[in-house]
């Protein structure tokens, strides 16, 4: 166990870069066309959870380790895209899309960065960190009582990730750090356009432990990495440290 | 969905037409709208490609040539998703008779002659209602070609389906593209019940098998305007009108 770990942190003499074996990459459906996955040769590592759950932290530390490691990476998220982000921004302040058309547009932003980041980048043998992955956009749409058949479909285009960790914390402690960061709880992750309550926190804790129930519902088909994000920033990256270990040396993480 | 908005209860009904770009489908109408309103009956036009929000992102899109075949699917989706909820379906609640220059089956054909999987476009659409009516413009291969090409000899890189690589040329390349989308348009034809004009005729014998059709299968007087005003009669709006929406529409592609 502890001779892989021993690249975690690299020394100021020599050490030497580990070469990840490959491993076997496939879409959830039909993909897409004219992609081979034999040919991504890089990792895909995502990262799910709610705001103030730890993600980019984690995933900052992460990039740190793994550069200094020897590894490339590349880092994707959602709303990034060249293509529709300033859109898909603008549609969400307004709030006057429909939960459907919103979807379709996150959908779109999401194909933008697979066809034109992730997968160029993983067939150059790249890591690549996903803050926030399909996963996300499933339970949104789901908790918004949209078809899950339907959005399966959409995302058959999307490749399978190495590795998702899910970051789990309660909302109670959603609340404190989201408040403590921005002083305020945004709409969206509030699930305001719901309806669920006119009061913000009342309609955040609502949302949230809806989200949750949805993400232990996925756990079941995806086979998500669930940590516990109630601990430390330190307990949390060593853990992640270790599946992701177990990822580059071509053995599944549990 | 493999209902119509009639079998789905709605007091409105929708009319789309299909066809390759210079088949005449948006010429038939407009002649369409013009009969109906003059008709005094609530009707409405509606485009395709056309959500104001989804808009500039498709420009951007098509201008720098960013789309994939899955992006370019998914963002006209989205369009008509936008379109759909907030448009086409307030409007056939309200009992109009909607008047739609495409419909879903340009997504169907376009979008798997890019390679996209027939199963993965239809099942992003089936949210979407089957329309009441849907008009299929089948004109010669060649002689839409040339209402095109002689008309308007700048062709755009995705309307020549050049994100294809079927030919360096772009008149070439549009020939073949448009040729498959036709294929396309054929094999659903059965499977929707196109109701297929010859749009080899001239306008005014089209218009006519048209309306006869029309004045067939729908009971029109059921759609009569109760707030009509006697400017409305007098000239019908050409606001939203482009007098060359072939060619319009066809920079949609």
């Amino acid at each position: 166990m502890e001779k892989r770990f021993r690249h975690r942190r690299p020394r100021s003499r020599l050490s030497r870069v580990i070469v990840p074996r490959l491993s076997q990459h496939r879409f959830y459906g039909h993909g897409l066309p004219g992609v081979d996955p034999d040919k991504l040769v890089g990792k895909l590592i995502v990262v799910e959870g709610a705001d103030g759950s730890g993600r980019s932290t984690q995933i900052v530390q992460l990039v740190d380790w793994l550069e200094g490691s020897g590894h490339a990476t590349v880092q994707v998220g959602l709303k990034r895209s060249t293509l529709v982000s300033e859109e898909l921004e603008q549609a969400k302040q307004g709030n006057i899309l429909s939960h459907r058309t919103l979807s379709l547009f996150y959908a779109t932003d999401f194909a933008d960065q697979l066809e034109n980041t992730i997968l160029p980048a993983m067939k150059a043998g790249r890591m690549v960190l996903a803050d926030r992955y399909i996963y996300t956009l499933m339970a949104r749409d789901m908790a918004r009582g949209i078809d899950a058949a339907w959005i399966k479909n959409i995302y058959g285009i999307a490749l399978v990730p190495d590795v998702v960790f899910y970051l789990s914390v309660t909302a109670e402690t959603l609340v404190e750090r989201n408040i403590s960061k921005n002083a305020k709880l945004d709409y969206w992750e509030s699930g305001m356009d719901l309806g669920l309550s006119r009061d913000i926190f009342e309609s955040f804790m609502k949302y949230q432990s809806q989200i949750q129930t949805i993400f232990r519902k996925l756990q079941r088909t995806y086979k998500f990495s669930t940590l516990d994000g109630e601990r430390s920033v330190a307990q949390v990256q060593k853990e992640m440290r270790e599946k992701v270990s177990r990822v580059l040396s071509g053995s599944q993480p549990v | 969905m493999d209902k119509t908005f009639a079998e789905l209860g709605y007091p409105g009904r929708l009319i789309a037409v299909e066809g390759l770009d210079g088949s005449g489908k948006s010429t038939q109408i407009y002649l369409l709208k013009r009969w109906m309103e003059w008709q005094g009956l609530k009707v409405f036009f509606s485009e395709w490609n056309s959500s104001d929000l989804v808009k500039s992102a498709t420009s951007k899109g098509k201008k720098r040539e960013l789309l994939t075949p899955t992006t370019f699917s998914l963002i006209h989706a989205t369009d008509f998703a936008d379109r759909y909820e907030r448009q086409l379906v307030p409007l056939l609640r309200a009992g109009y008779v909607v008047l739609c220059d495409r419909y879903i089956f340009t997504a169907f054909a376009r979008d798997t002659v890019r390679g996209c999987p027939m199963e993965w476009v239809r099942g992003i659409y089936n949210f979407a209602a089957l329309p009441d009516l849907v008009f299929f413009f089948k004109a010669d291969l060649h002689v839409s070609l040339n209402r095109i090409l002689e008309g308007r000899p700048m062709l755009k890189y995705f309307e020549a389906g050049m994100d294809l690589g079927l030919s360096a040329d772009p008149y070439e390349s549009f020939r073949i593209f448009q040729g498959r989308i036709l294929e396309q348009y054929l094999s659903m034809s059965t499977e929707f019940d196109f109701l297929v004009v010859n749009a080899n005729e001239p306008i005014e014998a089209q218009q006519n098998t048209v309306r006869e059709l029309i004045a067939n299968k729908l009971e029109l007087s059921r759609y009569v305007t109760h707030t009509v005003t006697p400017s409305a009669r007098k000239a019908p709006s050409t606001k939203t009108w482009k007098k060359d929406s072939d060619i319009e529409d066809h920079e949609a592609a």
